[in-house]
């Protein structure tokens, strides 16, 4: 598999057409996309026509930017000006959004290809793909287990070849577990990092957009693409995007690494036994490797789901058949809505908007919405405490390796409980990454997770790029 | 705290605009609870003197410069609702009728 950094090297060079890159990619795609579903929409036409036009200025003397001719999927809830954007959901029925999201606009200035738009739990609700109205995704690395979710289509198409390069969104840990059970590289960035314009609202206060690549260089030069203020997101840190290509060799000595006991305990001992090697090849490039604890942790999980469906409560209220999508006639407004809603949400959208309207209702606002938010704080004061004493931390991206179709879906609470080892990040708004090392005993891949505090991407980097050299 | 009864989540599904059928209800009522069954621990912990976090970095307004810009084309977005109507939005009757 070629990388995206040589693919847009040998493009801007002259050595390799962009049109060639993109129609091997597409081929592989016509190939096994069949079986896998990793997209709910292949822009094959469209694709060509932007790989002809990057050929075009490399012709002309023209430079069309650090990511020329990079095949790029998208995750199916980024906005595609005049293109589908369904969030794999009926209720988005026929919706070709008027705009493009900021990373969709930032990935065409720098030279990159949309191959296509992705498939992903609805609206981004789930840990399996399997949540999709269009059907789930199979993983490449063995079609009887799910890709992890919610962006498991995007996770699949980096997996199988399709695309050197994909778009997520991680609200609970939706880049990385996906990431962690492909087998390939996927980063939650700090909240605020890279805008959210035109990324359709789950969770609006821990949703964050992120890269997936086969590689911690590839994922670094889509996190540098795509990062950086925008006065179209109002949460967007005033902040240029980091430089991190160079840091990525200058290795972890005198780095302080906390091993995260509370996630390390909780996982399978397969997957357990991977982050204490991944510890210990830290520990040979020189860095300090301790024992890290945030107890808090163990409520995390409970106060994420009470957060982030009380958010999407209040988000998920705009599908209302009025401005776009589905409609279901009735004979009045409220009528309309109500058979709208039922007929274009599927069973987890409905479930989360059910908890997160509970939530915040009068007499259990205080009990489940107010006491979560509490418990944020709790989990950010005693990660903001470990880093007093650690540069980053290790723990398992998810407690098992990837799952089979099915097993977790009549089971709500057991699904959830995948997110439990990438759902503190997103409540702190810290950086984290998932990167592939090793396989658990049942051959699949297993991701280790390297944290960070907000805005510290170039140390976590050092450290991911270091855990990849070591399996090298 | 206790579960969640059927009622009760007849009374969210209204609250949320989503007419459920009986079996969702059912569905619902012990999915729900075991949901919150699990948040025990979060709803029952002593948290005094622990302030409420609603947004990981501190947040204040963000305000642009008051000039004119370029928005969204009304007609392009008119054309993705599903009813339109002299240049509006046309839903069905929102009051009922008079007495």
């Amino acid at each position: 598999m070629t990388s995206a950094g040589d693919i847009a090297r040998a493009v801007r060079a002259g050595a390799r057409s962009a049109l060639d890159v993109v129609e091997e990619h597409l081929a592989a795609v016509t190939r096994d996309d069949g079986e896998l579903h990793a997209f709910n929409l292949v822009l094959g036409e469209e694709a060509r026509a932007a790989a002809e036009e990057v050929d075009r200025r490399v012709s002309a003397g023209e430079d069309p930017g650090p990511l020329a001719g990079v095949p790029v999927a998208l995750k199916d809830n980024l906005c595609t000006r005049g293109v589908p954007t369904t969030c794999s959901s009926r209720i988005l029925d026929g919706w070709r959004p008027p705009y493009d999201a900021t990373v969709v606009g930032r990935l065409r200035d720098a030279g990159a290809v949309v191959v296509g738009k992705t498939n992903m739990d609805e609206f981004a609700m789930g840990s399996s793909t399997e949540n999709s109205a269009f059907g789930p995704t199979r993983n490449p690395r063995d079609p009887s287990r799910v890709p992890g979710g919610s962006s498991g289509g995007s996770a699949a198409a980096v997996a199988a070849g399709f695309a050197p390069l994909a778009l997520g969104s991680d609200t609970g840990g939706s880049i990385r577990q996906p990431a962690a059970l492909c087998g390939v590289v996927g980063v939650k960035p700090t909240y605020g990092l890279v805008s959210r314009y035109g990324l359709v609202a789950f969770a609006s206060s821990l949703d964050q957009i992120g890269p997936f690549a086969a590689s911690v260089a590839d994922a670094a030069l889509l996190l540098e693409t795509i990062a950086g203020h925008d006065p179209a997101d109002s949460t967007s840190l005033p902040r240029p995007a980091p430089a991190l290509g160079d840091v990525l060799d200058e290795g972890v000595d005198g780095l302080r690494i906390g091993v995260l006991r509370e996630l390390v305990d909780g996982a399978d001992a397969d997957v357990a036994g991977r982050v204490t090697e991944a510890a210990a090849a830290l520990e040979a490039a020189g860095a300090k490797v301790g024992e890290a604890s945030v107890p808090s942790t163990s409520l995390g999980l409970s106060a994420y789901y009470l957060i982030a469906t009380a958010e999407a409560s209040s988000n998920l209220a705009r599908y209302d058949g009025v401005r776009y999508g589905l409609r279901v006639d009735g004979d009045d407004v409220n009528a309309m809505y109500g058979a709208t809603r039922a007929a274009g949400f599927g069973a987890e959208v409905k479930r989360r908007i059910m908890l997160g309207t509970y939530a915040l209702s009068a007499g259990y606002y205080d009990a489940y919405y107010g006491q979560a938010q509490r418990v944020r704080t709790l989990i950010i004061r005693e990660l903001e405490a470990v880093y007093s004493s650690y540069d980053a931390l290790l723990a398992p991206t998810t407690p098992t390796t990837a799952f089979e179709l099915g097993a977790k879906t009549d089971d709500p609470l057991a699904m959830y409980l995948s997110d439990v080892c990438t759902v503190p990040s997103n409540l702190a708004g810290h950086p984290a990454v998932s990167v592939p090392y090793g396989k658990g005993d049942d051959g699949l891949p297993v991701g280790v997770q390297v944290m960070a505090p907000a805005l510290a991407e170039a140390t976590m980097f050092r450290a991911a790029a270091a855990l990849e050299r070591s399996l090298s | 705290m206790a579960g969640i009864s059927r009622e009760d989540v007849a009374h969210v599904a209204r609250l949320a605009r989503l007419d459920l059928t009986d079996d969702e209800l059912d569905r619902f009522a012990e999915q729900l609870a075991s949901v919150l069954e699990h948040a025990a621990d979060v709803a029952s912990l002593d948290t005094a003197g622990v302030p409420p976090t609603a947004h990981p970095f501190p947040l204040s307004n963000v305000l642009r410069d008051d000039v004119v810009s370029p928005s969204l084309d009304r007609d392009e977005v008119l054309a993705m609702a599903p009813a339109a109507e002299d240049g509006r939005f046309r839903v069905p009757r929102i009051l009922g009728e008079a007495p």
